[in-house]
């Protein structure tokens, strides 16, 4: 394929879809799935097949606010319907030109629409992520074509460097610096690898990218492959996620069918093909070490590193792994500059993050912010707040390796940085609101069963260390726990994290250690009153039998 | 034939030593009679870097490393006993004792068990974490040894023994966290496994009594894992 049979390509599809320049775009990622806008979809094709309209329903990805749907976009008026049922079909497709439905009115004027800074969502919920011909109307496809005729793969990780590129699975390792990495180091083959092994509770943004805009993932894979010189893909998916496992199936043979996957791709040298990968349920798969593993067919249990999968990653090549988040930025880099992508953010957090808005918030949904985005902003204008009645507590980020961030801190800017300050981490991008309905001890509790249940065994302080403070933790939510625990406690936070093999058992004593920063009194009152001032634990009734 | 790998030299606990390039710290500590504590190293087997006793600290290095797996460097200053250090490893052996049901005066590797000797060694005298005492069970269904579940800290030296140096891969571990276990084969009774060669070699890289010979008691039940030694380097002469 060259740039010129890409750009018809692309004009058919645009020339296509102005035939009909009616459209009612119904969400089907899993989302407004789970409240059946497949059959929203389905009524709403049969009355348009019915009343004879010219309009053309499609399924596309998510739109963000996923608390409201099913929603269904309408264009090109843009009007946007929320928690739109089966039965409503005939009053939007009767409404189709004329008035909107006010009853369904979902306004796109809302902060919540109107705050955000869309470059890996840009297309999402907006194309159709099972026709390559829509990504490709959408510009897609041009970065790779660009790049692999036009520049050489020095240039390519020269812009990746310049825009400042972090690692969006968490760790925000520079981009650049990773990719240059696995470019020096010699090797016959070499592997790239995208890590869709999200896990954290509460985070479902790689899900939502994956079941909306897969092909914007493999473009950066098939760039990135091109920039480091690798001829072989593998995206590691969790089980969890059949419809991102199908889309992005559906994609690669898509991208195969136009030549965009295989040999001698765009009639250059680039050889590069990749394949679907499912994990079979195991956080730990998400580090890297572990995912290499479980590729490879064997037991998904992390290895102490260096060497660095850069140096020696699956089956010992160099291997260049990032999230798909990572990926996802990549066209928009490539297409517009790496300059372009670093006028965003702050100084040393370049470009957007998208975050999986969740908990005790007016809005949930799918955001996606530039870094450096106030924590406020994202809860009370982004997300509306915190429902009536009650009042904000914390936000908990990073999921089970971040920390829970109090009121004070909610005018901090978001970045890499003043996170890991703040005793969290950026992580993924899960965002949890809680209110004052939260038990913070027993969030700490919440946390901890989860890296217990999830440490893979290997070392001893994060198999053995993660059920004691679970044991402790319980305690305390019981109403049964001493001050000699709280002691015993810390020093298990202080051991775990210092001495565990790899991030999972590192990072575990965070939601811990940030509770007990900012919310100490609650363990104090945990232990000494028996009393939980939220109301959540049973150590109140304890002391009631004992009495 | 490979050119010979470089010397470097470096300083472990404020004495100069030297070692060769592709030498962990580990190795290059006891071959100047520095001790460094570990439970899941053996030498002549793959490292796990899994019993988290041999960190040491690393001047300029905010985080511990595995002296097991971390090789050694030009103008490196190690540093192998601190009051941290020391702390971390007795809470390891705490960990290790209140995880499974280790009762020392009826097993059958009391005063031969290398966790009992580690204790001794770092001064654990108590443990303070509650014990977890899980139920675990007993297979005694092989006709030369015995696995016991309740003895085992995992630290895999047998898994390695097996698959590297018998080359019959029939253990493995099964389950994650707290649940993990030794399997044989694909989890079925360790006399029924058509794999095992009843060599015995796991039996005799196990530090603890969780593998032990039948009918073996006291000083019988001592175990020597020496024979890896002998076997890797006839091994070497024959390459």
């Amino acid at each position: 394929m060259t740039f010129e049979e890409l750009e018809q390509l692309a004009a058919e599809a645009r020339e296509n879809r102005e035939k009909s320049p009616c459209e009612l775009n119904v969400c089907v990622a899993a989302g407004c799935l789970s409240l059946h806008s497949d059959a929203v979809k389905k009524s709403l094709e049969e009355e348009v097949k019915r009343t004879g309209a010219t309009c053309r329903v499609r399924g596309t990805g998510c739109m963000g606010l996923c608390s409201l749907g099913p929603l269904v976009a309408s264009e090109p008026s843009g009007l946007l319907y929320k928690s739109v049922a089966a039965t409503d079909a005939a009053e939007i497709v009767e409404n189709l030109e004329g008035a909107p439905v006010p009853r369904l009115l979902c306004s796109r004027e809302q902060p919540f629409f109107q705050r955000q800074n869309l470059i890996v969502l840009e297309n999402s919920g907006r194309i159709d992520p099972e026709k390559i011909e829509e990504y490709i109307a959408v510009d897609g496809y041009q970065a790779l074509v660009h790049a692999l005729t036009e520049m050489n793969p020095n240039e390519i990780i020269q812009e990746v460097s310049k825009s400042g590129l972090r690692g969006r699975g968490g760790a925000g390792y520079p981009t650049g610096l990773k990719w240059s990495t696995v470019a020096k180091t010699a090797g016959t083959t070499k592997y790239v690898i995208c890590n869709a092994d999200e896990g954290d509770p509460g985070a479902f943004m790689d899900r939502s990218v994956l079941e909306s805009d897969p092909h914007r993932v493999l473009e950066g894979m098939a760039i990135a492959a091109y920039a480091v010189g690798a001829t072989r893909g593998y995206i590691y998916v969790r089980a969890e996620y059949p419809l991102a496992v199908k889309r992005f199936g559906t994609a690669i043979r898509e991208a195969r069918r136009l030549g965009l996957l295989g040999s001698q791709i765009c009639n250059t040298k680039f050889n590069f093909d990749m394949e679907v990968r499912i994990g079979g349920g195991a956080f730990v798969c998400g580090e890297e070490t572990a995912l290499i593993a479980s590729i490879e067919g064997r037991r998904g249990t992390p290895r102490p590193r260096p060497p660095y999968p850069a140096q020696a990653g699956l089956w010992d090549m160099p291997t260049l792994i990032n999230n798909v988040e990572t990926f996802a930025n990549i066209p928009s880099i490539v297409r517009r500059g790496g300059d372009w992508y670093a006028s965003i953010g702050t100084k040393k957090s370049k470009g957007t993050k998208v975050f999986a808005l969740t908990g005790k918030v007016r809005n949930v949904g799918l955001i996606e912010v530039p870094m450096g985005t106030t924590l406020r902003q994202i809860i009370y204008e982004i997300g509306g707040g915190v429902p009536e009645g009650h009042k904000f507590k914390a936000v908990q980020t990073g999921g089970p390796s971040g920390g829970c961030i109090p009121e004070q801190f909610l005018d901090l800017s978001v970045d890499y940085e003043s996170l890991r300050e703040l005793g969290s981490i950026m992580g993924s991008g899960g965002m949890i609101v809680m209110d004052d309905s939260a038990c913070m001890v027993n969030v700490a509790r919440y946390f901890m069963e989860f890296c217990m249940s999830e440490s893979c065994g290997k070392c001893i302080p994060c198999r053995s260390g993660t059920a004691q403070m679970y044991e402790l933790l319980t305690r305390m939510t019981l109403g049964t726990a001493t001050p000699r625990d709280l002691e015993l406690l810390e020093e298990l936070c202080d051991m775990v994290s210092s001495t565990s093999l790899c991030g999972l058992g590192q990072s575990a004593p965070n939601p811990v250690l940030s509770t007990l920063r900012y919310f100490r009194d609650e363990y104090i009152e945990h232990i000494n009153e028996k009393r939980c001032r939220a109301g959540v634990c049973e150590c109140g009734s304890a002391v009631e039998v004992t009495a | 034939m490979n050119p010979a790998p470089a010397v470097k030299t470096l300083m472990i606990d404020g004495k100069d030593v030297s070692a060769r390039a592709d030498q962990s710290i580990l190795d290059a500590a006891r071959e100047h009679d520095i001790p460094i504590p570990t439970l899941c190293h053996l030498d002549g087997l793959s490292e796990a870097a899994a019993c988290r006793l041999c960190l040491v600290e690393l001047k300029g290095s905010p985080r511990l490393q595995p002296a097991c797996v971390t090789l050694v460097e030009e103008g490196m200053e190690v540093t192998t006993q601190s009051p941290r250090l020391e702390k971390y490893r007795r809470m390891v052996v705490e960990l290790l004792f209140a995880e499974r049901n280790h009762v020392c005066s009826i097993c059958v590797s009391n005063n031969m068990c290398e966790l009992q000797d580690m204790a001794k060694q770092l001064g654990v005298t108590h443990v303070r974490f509650p014990y977890r005492y899980p139920r675990l069970p007993v297979d005694t269904s092989q006709e030369r040894f015995t696995m016991d579940h309740n003895r085992c800290i995992l630290c895999t030296r047998c898994v390695r023994v097996c698959m590297e140096i018998e080359g019959a891969h029939t253990w493995g571990v099964f389950g994650r966290g707290v649940d993990a276990h030794l399997i044989t084969d694909l989890d079925i009774p360790w006399g029924t496994s058509d794999t095992c060669t009843s060599c015995g070699k796991c039996v005799q890289v196990c530090p603890t009594g969780a593998l032990f010979e039948k009918s073996k008691v006291g000083m019988q039940s001592q175990k020597n894992p020496d024979f890896l030694n002998y076997l890797n380097e006839m091994r070497e002469i024959e390459r």
